[in-house]
């Protein structure tokens, strides 16, 4: 039994070194690049020759049976039926086969679940509809949004060659490191996937839940959000980009820069142009997806901004929705842990000054640090 | 129709109702069956124009015919609707024709009950069509109905949850009458093991419908308190876990899997024999077949959540399970196989059908081994790979199993012969048709291209086009269908009660059609 599976094992070997050669065209499963992706690969090579053999032998006596035990050709039915050999025969040989396959199958994934000894440890937590992403050794944070423009989705330009598959802020890691990932989810379940990798987890909202990969080749690899995750489910890619040691400490070294830079901000006092514009850029990445670019919504689903009584209202009970939510329930999140004080400040200003809103007043980043420590004071009480 | 009840009302020994009142207030098996069969068709079209119109979204990359939203709400509804409105109502219609006339029983054993089951369904359905009316459309979280992505949706969430429940009370009550009248309703002289197998598999059906339901119930019912009510059973801040409603789901979801199966291997069982002119190979295997593959059903539901991350245990056990299910299933094929094997062979449309089904099932049985294998379903789970495989197995394996029961028994119910031709043209584009839509959906999974996305990175386009033109070809090769079935109905070639050549059993003793009263008197069987 053993040697037979061993067999199956060599053959299913030349198999994929054939197939291997041909893993560009867009039929097979991308080209790994890390031993579990290689793994997989020549586990469902292997699966898939068990299976074409055992298809061909039976469909094949099926098929002779078809052209030459027909009626029109003068045969005459035999009445034979129940044999026990045969049908013990055909119980334990299937039985033997799948035995053959569990023995590698059960090997890859005790490697799969082993996230013993990382090298580094990154924490994925997905959103509707983005990626956020935290370098827990190198305090590095940011999140990752699609970057393909509206006008390609739409028709209106034309298409690049990775569209949908590319984002603004790619997650960036040393090649050849056995890097731990903490993958959970802020608001429903997403699920992320890099294929090449062969890592495929969810986020569970609540809940972390631990994979790994230790990519073999520089380089830069593209997945997708895999579980439905409501409207724009496929429109939240995944770019991993795969640098030498070096390139990456000089990666690490300039997103600490940026985030310096952005602490600043957060002091500062701005023109209303200066929010407006920055603003902008913001609900863009942020708001655009459901209450549209031109602030007018989606009737019955995503409420519109434009001319809406909190863009036009009170700028206090404005500041306090985009910070903590809206009604419980809706889609609508508190986006007081995934933007700063000044993105907060100038997003809200944007949405008040933007389209027919012209309201002319500005939040600034103090007002939005105001608002944090008032409403969790407010919190306080209300949680006993 | 409503003249043939006034002739009937003319013999007049008691009067029936005419017109509407007469379907509405039935309390006739195969009235009933008729019944489940038209509004199973009408699911079938509604939830395949569904199809249709997201298959010609994916004709090219880019969003041209609607917004994402919708398009979710499109995918959740043909998943849910020909799930629960085309299959289980199908087979539940041919149980009602065939179950009794097979064991020589005058109806089914509780008429009332049936009736009642019957007309659940459209109001099920008129709510689940309805809901694209609601502000905000349709449930557009997938028919699986994950939370907390259920947990955010309007109104027409609720109005789901209220129609599943409604389908499962149907499906209990249709469970509970098959059941009944399966165990003592029975000719004298026809054992169990002599039933034919489309009985015993319904039998094992029934079981697994009564046992699974009731938790699919609760599970939607927690839903709607997380919605309504303020409860925290599936949200983690308030100490529940949305993993949980997967596992209660799944539980559900894969004995589900076998209820929309199970009563195709009956059809097919069926109908081999007869174009085989031979008895089938192994009667006794295939019944201790049915029930380990219900039976291991019920230990295999974690397959289903191989990426939320399961400890090391959960995966081996759930893998060796799964893989298990292959045996008994390749038993029933090499059955078929063996039972056609020196046999006197002819190919009527149903045969044609049953092979087909023979076939392609098997490549989705084999598509299901490959997602077996838990490493390789890690990296295929949740793209078309899936989606190609459930497909082989519902398309070809349960909905030709339902052509092929049509045309085998349609000259039973209505006295007429189809027209074979018409029938074989139907066959050959369905079978070409099927196999352009879903077997590219086999390459672009492996590729890795996600299910339920409306638009697609630029190297899939090629299989999504060849796709989307034999989604069409199926689709419209099904107006055929229901051309034939409606002139067969009008008219046609007179059938003999025996109808087929090779065909055994106590159905093909009645007249055809079959009068409205059969077995007043039970038969007796040697």
């Amino acid at each position: 039994m053993k040697s037979m599976w061993q067999r199956a094992g060599v053959v299913g070997a030349a198999w994929a070194a054939s197939q291997s050669a041909l893993a560009d065209y867009a039929y097979n499963l991308q080209p790994p690049v890390s031993q579990v992706a290689r793994d997989v690969f020549h586990l469902h090579n292997l699966i898939m020759l068990v299976c074409v053999g055992i298809f061909i032998v039976v469909f094949g006596t099926m098929f002779y049976s078809l052209f030459k035990h027909r009626k029109s050709v003068g045969h005459k039915a035999a009445h034979f039926h129940e044999n026990t050999t045969v049908e013990i025969i055909w119980t334990v040989i299937p039985f033997v086969i799948l035995v053959g396959m569990a023995y590698p199958a059960a090997k890859v994934v005790i490697e799969m679940k082993d996230t013993s000894n990382p090298d580094m440890t990154v924490k994925i937590t997905g959103y509707q509809w983005k990626w956020g992403y935290d370098y827990l050794n190198d305090g590095v944070h940011f999140y990752s949004t699609l970057a393909t423009p509206r006008g390609q989705i739409d028709g209106t330009e034309a298409k690049d060659a990775h569209y949908l598959l590319e984002v603004d802020e790619p997650m960036v890691v040393p090649v050849g490191k056995r890097i731990r990932l903490l993958v959970t989810a802020n608001d429903v379940i997403h699920s992320w996937w890099v294929p090449a990798f062969g890592v495929k987890q969810d986020g569970i909202p609540g809940f972390i839940r631990d994979s790994w990969f230790k990519a073999d080749k520089i380089g830069t690899y593209r997945g997708q959000c895999a579980e439905l995750c409501g409207k724009d489910h496929g429109f939240m890619p995944i770019v991993v980009k795969v640098v030498s040691d070096e390139d990456y400490k000089a990666w690490v070294a300039k997103k600490k820069g940026i985030a310096q830079t952005a602490a600043a901000d957060n002091g500062k006092t701005f023109k209303l142009d200066e929010l407006v514009e920055r603003g902008e850029k913001v609900f863009q990445a942020n708001c655009a997806a459901c209450h549209q670019a031109n602030g007018m919504g989606i009737p019955g689903t995503f409420p519109a901004l434009n001319g809406s009584k909190v863009a036009t209202g009170p700028i206090d009970a404005h500041i306090k929705i985009v910070l903590h939510g809206g009604r419980p329930g809706t889609a609508m999140v508190g986006f007081a842990d995934r933007l700063s004080d000044v993105e907060i400040a100038a997003v809200v200003t944007y949405e008040r000054n933007a389209w027919n809103n012209k309201m002319g007043d500005a939040a600034q980043p103090a007002d939005i640090a105001a608002a944090r420590g008032g409403a969790a004071v407010a919190a306080a009480p209300a949680a006993q | 129709m409503s003249d043939a009840a006034h002739a009937h009302d003319d013999h007049g020994h008691h009067a029936h109702p005419t017109g509407i009142m007469r379907w509405l207030t039935t309390t006739n098996h195969k009235d009933i069956g008729t019944m489940y069969l038209w509004f199973a068709l009408i699911m079938l079209f509604s939830a395949g124009t569904m199809a249709l119109l997201i298959r010609a979204e994916l004709f090219h990359p880019g969003m041209q015919l609607m917004h994402p939203d919708f398009f979710n709400q499109l995918t959740t509804m043909h998943g849910l609707i020909m799930i629960f409105g085309a299959i289980m109502p199908a087979f539940t219609g041919f149980a009602n024709w065939q179950v009794p006339l097979m064991l020589g029983a005058p109806d089914m054993a509780f008429p009332r009950m049936n009736n009642w089951s019957f007309w659940l369904l459209p109001v099920a359905g008129i709510m689940l069509l309805g809901s694209f009316l609601l502000p905000g459309g349709a449930v557009a979280g997938g028919w699986t109905m994950y939370p907390p992505l259920f947990i955010q949706g309007g109104v027409s969430y609720d109005l789901t949850i209220l129609a599943v429940h409604i389908m499962g009370l149907s499906s209990i009550m249709g469970s509970i009458n098959i059941i009944t009248t399966i165990l003592n309703m029975r000719a004298p002289g026809l054992t169990l093991m002599k039933m034919p197998l489309f009985c015993w598999t319904w039998l094992i059906t029934a079981y697994l419908l009564i046992a699974t339901m009731p938790v699919l119930a609760g599970a939607v019912t927690m839903l709607l308190t997380d919605r309504n009510f303020g409860t925290h059973f599936f949200n983690a801040a308030g100490g529940g876990d949305p993993v949980m409603f997967q596992h209660i789901f799944w539980f559900f979801g894969h004995p589900e899997v076998y209820i929309l199966i199970l009563p195709a291997f009956g059809i097919v069982s069926q109908i081999i024999p007869t174009f085989a002119r031979k008895p089938l190979f192994g009667y006794a295997s295939m019944v201790y077949a049915t029930a380990s593959i219900a039976i291991l059903s019920f230990t295999v539901w974690a397959h289903h959540m191989f990426t939320t991350g399961m400890p090391v245990a959960s995966q081996l056990f759930f893998m060796f399970s799964t893989m298990l299910i292959a045996v008994p299933t390749g038993v029933k094929v090499f059955n078929w196989v063996a039972t056609m094997w020196k046999g006197s062979l002819t190919f009527e449309t149903p045969m044609l059908f049953a092979i087909a089904f023979v076939c392609l099932f098997t490549i989705g049985g084999f598509s299901g081994l490959v997602l077996a294998m838990a490493p390789v379903d890690i990296q295929l789970q949740d793209t078309y790979y899936v989606v190609a495989h459930f497909h082989y197995v519902l398309v070809s394996g349960a909905l030709f199993s339902i052509f092929a029961g049509i045309y085998f028994w349609l000259p039973k119910w209505t006295g007429h012969m189809y027209n074979e031709t018409l029938g074989k043209t139907h066959f050959w584009l369905s079978v070409i048709g099927m196999n352009i839509v879903f077997f590219p959906m086999h390459f672009l999974g492996l590729a890795g291209m996600p299910r339920r996305i409306p638009d697609y990175a630029l190297q899939f386009t090629e299989f999504n086009q060849i796709a989307t033109v034999g989604a069409f070809i199926f689709g419209f090769s099904q107006l055929l269908f229901l051309a034939v079935v409606l002139k067969t109905i009008k008219g046609g070639a007179k059938a003999s009660d025996r109808v087929w050549e090779g065909a055994e059993g106590l159905e093909w003793t009645v007249p055809s059609p079959a009068p409205y009263h059969t077995f007043e008197t039970a038969p007796v069987v040697k």
